[in-house]
């Protein structure tokens, strides 16, 4: 039976997160409480380790870094299916880059493996940099394979998989352990059901701190991280807008009329 | 007293011996980098058959190639590529490597940076330095400019989008120094790449395009979306979407404009049915005529754009299209 990891973020709800703005005049953030949601590629990372499950067996085990409100996001991995859930939640943990983030992961999936893959999505929408899978299979010495779309063949040893590289895909044959991170078209993540929910009312989310991993201070968080924010700035791409007034019809006349004007229509 | 800085790097890229566009915009950056500094601006290029690219490559700015020109580079391979560069860069110390945000810079960067020991930064839209000379490495953020340092580790790594810097003008006069790579002996067998397939892309190159039409939530369900479509066909446009819309499901992600995806500069950007976040609009801020359609007046698309049209997407496409396709036949 495959022991699969799959690492989720929480994230704040995306459709929300557009909220949070530089403040013009102190060039801070502004502080809203947004409710963190699962990063939407780690629901495709989750689906991936779910479907291996119903098709060959498997052990899944969900793996979050965050604050203690990220447990909500592990809780619900457990209502879609996943077996444990494991939340990374320490003070020491904050202010981690993408470096120290993929570090502490690593020591987590080296201190409850041995797994045999371990599913990430493609990038999350927070930070949007893709980095914590390559890294994290880095610390790891395990090959990567990322942007995954299909999962072609899979043993206990070997997975075929395609992958997407620019202009078309890439078909890899990858040995296990390894990272895979995945993208939007591997597959379609399930709806939350009934009974999937009650049944997770029993699983508990399993805490695991510094101490626990047994790591240096200085590893990890703020302290661990090779970069961090020096500045705050407002993008000035302000521009004088002419609004077309009139019908639908006349407004649209109207645009043609300026663009073939101004040059810009073939 | 003068400190001495490494060189700048550049991790150029190509696809059947032909340097992607990003490797050359980068090297335009590269050497007002390493003018700062001080330092020369070197380049590592591994591929089959590449040796072709020396005197662009030259041109267009280098001081020194490590060119890997074997069998062995045909095709990326992650470790493979991974462990050829992290070996010429524990050996020669880049102060600065700079990477485009392609599918492949993508991965290579983060496993570079691990293992490396130093940050990576993605994405970026301007890159300076500050007082003590660290790299200033500006991103899209929350509406604004983050900028990110990282100041007690070398190299300072970054990827950058392809059309954020302008392609460097040609000196064919320069002269630079050539290093061949050899490949390692033994090619790790954990990973293989079994088959490259190439897809032709579908409509028109977005990067390229001299109009794009960009469609976002506003396009409300799959028969909008459609309608978006068809007006990008009518005007020959690259077809642009926001994260939303891909969210969605109706835009492919290769589409998607702005912070993390990808930045144009056409001569007319039309954007239906997107309320003008940033994370968006930076990606076309280089555009020289822009127009907005939302039906609220009040968005803030209205003040990022030279044209508004306060409407509902739904309505107004299809009579936008009918009308140009009269134009089109007047002409």
């Amino acid at each position: 039976m495959l022991n699969i990891a799959v690492c989720v973020k929480a994230v704040p709800d995306p459709d929300k997160a557009d909220q949070v703005k530089i403040d013009p005049v102190t060039k801070t953030l502004n502080r809203i409480d947004i409710q963190l949601v699962i990063n939407s590629l780690d629901k495709h990372a989750l689906e991936a380790a779910l479907q291996l499950k119903s098709k060959i067996g498997a052990q899944v085990t969900v793996v979050s870094m965050g604050p203690s409100e990220a447990g909500s996001v592990v809780s619900e991995c457990l209502a879609y299916g996943a077996d444990l859930g494991y939340l990374l939640c320490d003070h020491a943990f904050a202010g981690a880059d993408a470096y120290a983030t993929a570090y502490t992961l690593a020591c987590a999936i080296k201190k409850l493996g041995p797994f045999d893959v371990v599913f990430c999505g493609r990038e999350s929408s927070d930070g949007a940099t893709e980095w914590v899978g390559p890294e994290l299979a880095t610390f790891l010495d395990w090959p990567v394979v990322t942007m995954v779309k299909e999962i072609v063949e899979y043993s206990t040893t070997d997975w075929i998989v395609k992958a997407n590289i620019d202009r078309g895909y890439r078909v890899v044959r990858v040995t296990l352990p390894a990272v895979l991170t995945v993208s939007r078209e591997l597959n379609t993540p399930r709806a939350l059901s009934l009974s999937n929910i009650l049944k997770a009312r029993n699983k508990a989310i399993n805490v695991i701190n510094l101490k626990d991993l047994g790591i240096a201070e200085e590893k990890v968080g703020l302290q661990g991280s090779p970069t961090y924010v020096s500045e705050l700035a407002c993008l000035d791409n302000t521009r004088m807008c002419k609004i077309l007034e009139g019908t639908i019809e006349e407004k649209a006349e109207a645009l043609i009329q300026v663009l073939v004007s101004k040059g810009v229509l073939k | 007293m003068s400190q001495d800085y490494g060189p700048v790097w550049v991790i150029a890229e190509q696809i059947d011996c032909h340097l992607q566009p990003v490797s050359l915009e980068l090297m335009g950056q590269a050497r007002k980098l390493a003018a700062g500094l001080g330092s020369p601006l070197e380049v590592v290029l591994l591929g089959e058959n590449v040796s072709t690219l020396i005197p662009q490559l030259i041109a267009a700015g280098a001081d020194r190639i490590f060119i890997g020109d074997h069998a062995t580079f045909r095709t990326y391979h992650p470790q493979v590529f991974s462990t050829m560069m992290v070996e010429i860069a524990q050996k020669h110390k880049p102060e600065i490597i700079l990477l485009g945000s392609t599918f492949t810079g993508r991965e290579l960067a983060p496993l570079l940076a691990a293992r490396l020991a130093t940050g990576l930064t993605a994405h970026c839209i301007e890159l300076v330095f500050d007082e003590k000379m660290n790299l200033v490495q500006k991103i899209p953020a929350y509406g604004g400019l983050m900028s990110i340092i990282c100041p007690k580790r070398r190299p300072q790594m970054v990827t950058v989008a392809q059309g954020i810097f302008p392609i460097p003008e040609m000196d064919i006069d320069r002269q630079g120094e050539i290093i061949k790579i050899e490949p390692p002996e033994k090619i790790p067998s954990r990973l293989e790449i079994l088959e490259i397939v190439r897809e032709e892309p579908k409509g028109v190159n977005l990067e390229s395009a001299r109009t794009v039409v960009a469609g976002g939530a506003g396009a409300g369900d799959n028969a909008g979306w459609d309608e978006i479509v068809k007006l990008a066909q009518v005007l020959n446009a690259g077809l642009g979407s926001t994260r939303p819309a891909v969210d969605a499901g109706w835009a492919d992600i290769n589409t998607m404009i702005g912070q993390s995806g990808k930045m144009v500069k056409p001569d007319l950007y039309i954007g239906v049915g997107l309320s003008g976040e940033q994370q968006h609009m930076v990606g076309v801020r280089g555009a020289k005529v822009m127009v907005g359609v939302n039906n609220n007046p009040k968005s803030p698309l209205f003040k990022r754009v030279d044209l508004g049209i306060v409407a509902d997407c739904k309505e107004f496409v299809p009579v936008f299209i009918d009308k140009l396709k009269k134009y089109k036949k007047m002409e």
